[in-house]
This record gives C-alpha cells, structure tokens and sequence, in this order.
C-alpha cells in the first residue's frame, strides 16, 4: 500500500497559524495578510507530498510530517563570536543574521550603500511596493505545498534590491542559524533579491545548526536578475544532522543576464532542495553548481528545473555528490526548452562518487525539448573511486590512501574551483577536507 | 651497473598466461627496445613491472636495484625510481597536474627523507625541467588527462618522467597515436633526459621511434617470450620483414 497522508498532518500548522492571525499579524499590510490566507488553504488542500507524487518519487516526507514542529521561542543569546566561523573573516561587506527566522540587528552589520540600494530585513519591508510586486514572483504558492508552506508562515528573510547599475564590491552574507529549543522547532525564512537592470552582486546564503536537535528550516529564496544585471549566489547548509531542510531557489532572468548558483549540502538528516531558473530573455547564461556530502543515514534531494523560454541562451549544471555510510542522494534535472527558443545550448552532469557500499544515488535527466535547433547534453555517473585511477597515482609514488584522497577531493574541487570568492573556496575547501577526515568513526573516510 | 634483472618471468591475467619466460637486463646508461607484434604481452611486461594488481607472476623473479621488484607495492616502486609511461593514461578530473605533480614528487621526497617542496619550490624546480626538454607549461594548470588529446596524454607522461627523475623508465606504447612532429618533440625530450647512470626501455610495435631515440640492445617479444635480441639494426630488419618470420621460429 501507497502512503496517505492525511489531513492531520497538515493540522498543526493551520492551527498555528490560526493562532498566529489571531495575535499580531493584523500589524501586517492587508494585500501580505490576505496572501498568507491562501497561502494556509493552499498548503492544507495540497497537504504533504508522497512517493505517489513523481517529483517526491525517491524522498519519503512520513518522518518529517510526523514530527510537531512548533514556532521558535526568541533567542537572545547567540555571540558573534559564535558566528565567526559561518562568516567570510574581515569581510566589510553586507552581512545579514537572522537566528530562528528573525532578524538580528545587532549581530547584523549593513555598511553605507550606492544610493537606491535597499537591503535588510524583510520584515521591514513589507510595505514597500517592490515587495509587494515581486513577492511569489518566482515562487507560486499554486503546486508547492512547501512553497505555500512558508508564504503562509514567512515574517522574516532578506530583502535586497539594488537599483539599475548598481555594482557591490562585496558579497552580501546573509546567515540563518537555528539554536536549541525545548519542542523541535520550525522557521520559514523568504529571501527576496531583485538586480534591476545592470546591477550586480555576490551573494553567500547559509543555513546552521547551533544545535544537535530536530528542527525544520523551510526556506524559499526568490531572485529576480534583471536585463544585464548579475547575480552570483553561493548557498552552504550546514544544519543539524537531525534537522530537515526543505528549500527553493527560483530565478528570473532577462537579457543578456548572468546568473549563478553554487550550492554545498552537508547537513540536515533529510534535506530536500528545489531549484528553478528561468531564461526569460535572450542572452541569458546560467549556471547551477552544486556538490553534496553525506554520510549516515542522510537523505539529500535536488530537483531542478531550467526553463528555456526564448532563444539564444546558456545554462549550465554540474552537481556532485559524494556519499558515505547508508546515505542516499536523489538528483532530479529538467530542462525545458520552449518551442521559441531555439539556439539553446544547456549541458547537465550529475556524478555520484560512493565510498560505501551502502549508499545510493538515484539520478534521473529530464530533457523537454520543443525547439530543433538546440543542443542539450546531459550525464549521470555513480560509482566508487575508479580503481585504475588508483593505480595510475600510485605508479607516481603516492600510497593507496593518499591516492584515494587526492581522487575525493578532485571529484569536490570539480565543484568549488567554480566559487570566484577566494575566502568562501577556501573555507569550503576546509569543510570539504575535514568531512573526509573525520569519517563514520573518526579514522578518515578513504582507509580502504 | 645492473638496473633490471628479469628471470623466467611469467605471469598471467584471469588466469591466462601471457608472459611465457621472459630473461633480460638492463644495466644504467642504456636503452633497450622490446619489439612485437599486437598481443605478444609488451604491454603486459610494462604493466607487471608497474605492479598493476590485475596481473599474477606465476613464477620466475625481477631484481630491481638489487631488490625483489615483486616484494614492493606500485608506490614503493616509483619511489625507487621506477616509471612507466602509459600507453592509456588515466584522467584525474579536478586536480591539476601542478597540484598532482608536486604531490608525487613530495611522496617521493619524503620516502627519501628530504623535506616537502611547497607549491613555489616546486614551480621553480619545474620551470627548469621545462627548460631542459624545451616544453611550455601549457599542461600544469589543467586536470590531470582530462580532456587531453592523445597526443597531449602522451607529452604529459614524459613531462612527469622529466620531473620524477626515475632511474629506469618504461615508454610503453608512447609513439602510438602520435604523428611525425610530436613524435619528434617526445623522443628529444626522452634523448635530453638519458644520462649514465638511468636506462630506458622503449616498448613498441613500430620501428618509427627508434630512428629517433636509438637503442643499445633491440628484443624481440612473441607469444610472451622474447624470440630473438640484437643491436639497433634489428628493429630496420623487423621494419623491413615483419614479425611473421620470428613468429614461426618462436612456434
């Protein structure tokens, strides 16, 4: 038998909500009061999706929805020099903490900006126009349970928008960490970034566990990159191994537009990240990187989607992951190509790299092409380390472990050689060579 | 001096033997040419000598330095200073030869118990083996292999010969696939390596190389055996013949 998921899973939250209008949410623009309320029914009518669901075929959700998670209780005791080690040393830049969904001002640092630039809180921005406008842009509430989800529950996130020609020197931090609670808790961070015409900016988005428990982070980040504008996003979770993390990045582009995305997963014990990038004007070039590392019983999900909706542009996916213990990865990559947009030119690669033989990845390419005169590739490998490649180090002098170590860290490097802030490489260079170090019981991963 | 001494080698992959009673030896100062025909087990010679694991001696012994070669694990092997170059190089996505070059050299130098070269002492040491074989460094900054041309693999192969310095080298197959020029720029940075006290052994179907990297002591391998030995003059013999002929007397 199939799944059900019923009503009562959704229960809770509407209740919750329920709780949440009734007390304070009245301070809340109507058009954001009025989205939140159908964002509610929408959640409750879709309720959790099931294996049943062809996009959630690989990740069961029955331990998740199981799990009450309730709203956070306000934390005041988070340091900054408990963060140090989640943000770029000395950097001079933007930096954005949020701990348990909510802004912190005082951990938070916004320098002195070009003129026109808004960037902060969202919370303090709900009665701009701009939000108002663009809000769910990207991201519909419409077959998105989660999605919908986090629109009914969102009070907080970043909110940048940058004015046309606008360039930031440097990247804009922005850091989600989830402290101890007394019940598992949940946030719903919303990101909002808007580049109009010919702005450009980096952005470094994390999401950290400052604690060992279980708690939900449901995040949604909408980037809108307008004609000739650049937006390079790099994104690293690290939640708790017993968290689950449940995200969507949604892009716009326009002409001749750049756009980014380099995205590092290790933490969460379920985590499940839904990535869509629209090419929506000709000229546009974007790129989805991404490299996952788990181990135990982790459990890790991208589902991506590329829409080609006009001719003439590039996209670019490469995801890697490496697997350890009884983990699982699923990677799932869809690429339209609308029947306008011809001169596509969209290459995809998923690697698995497996170190145990327990783990298991499950990749499926999905190629929707409505035009003819395109090129798409796509590839998908799985396995363990290749055997003559071993050898081949080794008859260079380098022992058995060090030739699988400098094999690993090749197959992660294929992905972090693509982050251009030099500090941020080099921090997930860091993370990268101490998750192969540590191993399942702390005797290094590669030992064979 | 004595580098290399094979007796009565014989080895087998999947159980099927191959290498059928192999004797040679190379003293330092030398080159030696071991010719034959597809599936005579050249490549298998090279690779038993790499100590690939996919191959068992089954009897017979290979001295190396005075050692027992069969004792020592493929590392040990290159940090003795034993290199194959190969006739199908492995690529190694997302290191650069840089990077994996200094840690060969760096394993190499700490079995010998000299200190690690950093990524600065290691560009400057490599600079000037560039300069003696007279290359660019168009090669260091990419991934090991990957996405190289066949001739560009086999250019890499001797570029990491340049700078691991071995003792005795093995060139297995590194003419095939190249054309006339890059055949040439190979075998003159092989020739501007030699020196008395290392050897080569150029393993090969064709005489083609040999014009140009010229060898001491030319052998004949059929059937896993080598059937015939000479000087330089019979590889223009077996140019000239074909292999058909030792083929026969072999059998």
């Amino acid at each position: 038998m199939p799944s059900t998921q019923t009503a009562d899973e959704t229960a809770p939250y509407l209740a919750q909500f329920e709780a949440v209008a009734a007390n304070g949410a009245s301070a809340v623009p109507a058009w954001l009061k009025q989205l939140r309320e159908q964002a509610i029914q929408q959640f409750v009518a879709l309720g959790f999706p099931t294996t049943r669901d062809e996009r959630w075929r690989f990740t069961s959700l029955k331990s998740l929805a199981a799990v009450n998670f309730t709203l956070p209780k306000h934390r005041d005791d988070v340091t900054p020099e408990s963060l140090q080690q989640y943000l770029l040393p000395g950097d001079k830049g933007v930096r954005l903490v949020f701990v348990n969904g909510a802004f912190v001002e005082s951990l938070s640092t916004v320098p002195e900006l070009p003129t026109g630039c808004t960037v902060g809180s969202l919370a303090g921005a709900f009665d701009s126009d701009v939000v108002r406008e663009h809000l769910g842009r990207t991201a519909p509430d419409g077959d998105n349970p989660f999605t919908a989800l986090n629109t009914a529950f969102a009070n907080d996130g970043a909110f940048v928008h940058l004015p046309p020609d606008v360039v930031l020197e440097r990247p804009v931090q922005i850091l989600f960490v989830s402290t101890p609670q007394d019940q598992p808790a949940m946030s719903h961070p919303r990101n909002l970034f808007i580049l109009e015409r010919g702005a450009s900016a980096e952005f470094v988005e994390s999401y950290v566990g400052l604690t060992d428990g279980s708690y939900l982070t449901n995040t949604v980040t909408e980037i809108i990159v307008a004609d000739g504008a650049r937006a390079d996003c790099y994104r690293v979770q690290r939640e708790s191994k017993s968290a689950y993390h449940i995200a969507t990045t949604n892009s716009q582009l326009g002409k001749d537009s750049r756009f980014g995305l380099t995205s590092v997963t290790l933490g969460a014990a379920l985590s499940r990240h839904d990535i869509s990038m629209s090419m929506q004007g000709e000229g546009g070039d974007g790129t989805l990187n991404g490299l996952y590392l788990v181990d135990e019983k982790q459990h890790v999900d991208h589902s991506t989607v590329i829409e080609h909706a006009v001719p003439h542009c590039d996209s670019h996916e490469y995801f890697n992951g490496i697997l350890d213990g009884h983990s699982r990865a699923v990677f799932s990559g869809k690429i339209i190509v609308r029947p306008d947009a011809q001169k596509t030119d969209s290459k995809q690669t998923n690697n698995n790299l497996l170190l145990s033989e327990w783990a298991r990845a499950d990749s499926q390419p999905q190629l929707e092409i409505y035009a003819d005169d395109v090129r798409c590739t796509h590839g998908a490998t799985l396995g363990p380390l290749d055997e003559d490649a071993i050898f081949y180090l080794q008859s260079r002098g380098l022992n058995a472990l060090a030739a699988r170590a400098l094999l690993t860290r090749g197959f992660g490097d294929e992905i972090l050689k693509r982050v251009a802030i030099p500090d941020l490489r080099g921090q997930l260079e860091v993370l990268l060579k101490n998750w192969l170090d540590r191993g399942e019981q702390g005797q290094g991963r590669l030992s064979p | 001096m004595t580098l290399l001494e094979i007796k009565n080698l014989h080895a087998s992959v999947d159980g099927k033997e191959i290498l059928r009673g192999i004797d040679l030896t190379v003293n330092a100062g030398e080159v030696h040419a071991i010719m034959g025909p597809n599936g005579s087990g050249k490549s298998t010679l090279a690779q038993v000598l790499a100590g690939h694991p996919a191959f068992e001696v089954t009897e017979g012994s290979v001295t190396y330095l005075g050692k027992n070669l069969m004792d020592l694990a493929p590392e040990e092997r290159a940090r003795d200073g034993l290199f194959i170059a190969f006739q199908y190089p492995v690529a190694i996505r997302g290191i650069t030869n840089a990077y994996f070059l200094r840690s060969a050299v760096n394993a190499i130098r700490k079995q010998r118990g000299d200190e690690e070269l950093d990524m600065l002492d290691f560009i400057e040491i490599l600079e000037e083996k560039l300069k003696v074989i007279g290359w660019d460094d168009s090669l260091m900054n990419r991934p090991v292999n990957d996405g190289f041309s066949g001739g560009e693999k086999k250019r890499n192969e001797i570029l990491q010969m340049a700078i691991l310095e071995p003792k005795l080298a093995i060139l297995d197959e590194t003419d095939s696939g190249l054309d006339i020029d890059a055949l040439k720029i190979v075998a003159d940075a092989v020739n501007k390596l030699r020196r008395p006290d290392n050897a080569t052994v150029v393993v090969t179907h064709y005489q083609r190389i040999l014009a140009y990297i010229v060898p001491d002591r030319v052998h004949v391998l059929a059937n896993g055996k080598i059937v015939k030995s000479g000087g330089k003059d019979l590889a223009l013999e077996l140019e000239r013949r074909g292999y058909d002929w030792l083929k026969a007397e072999a059998a």
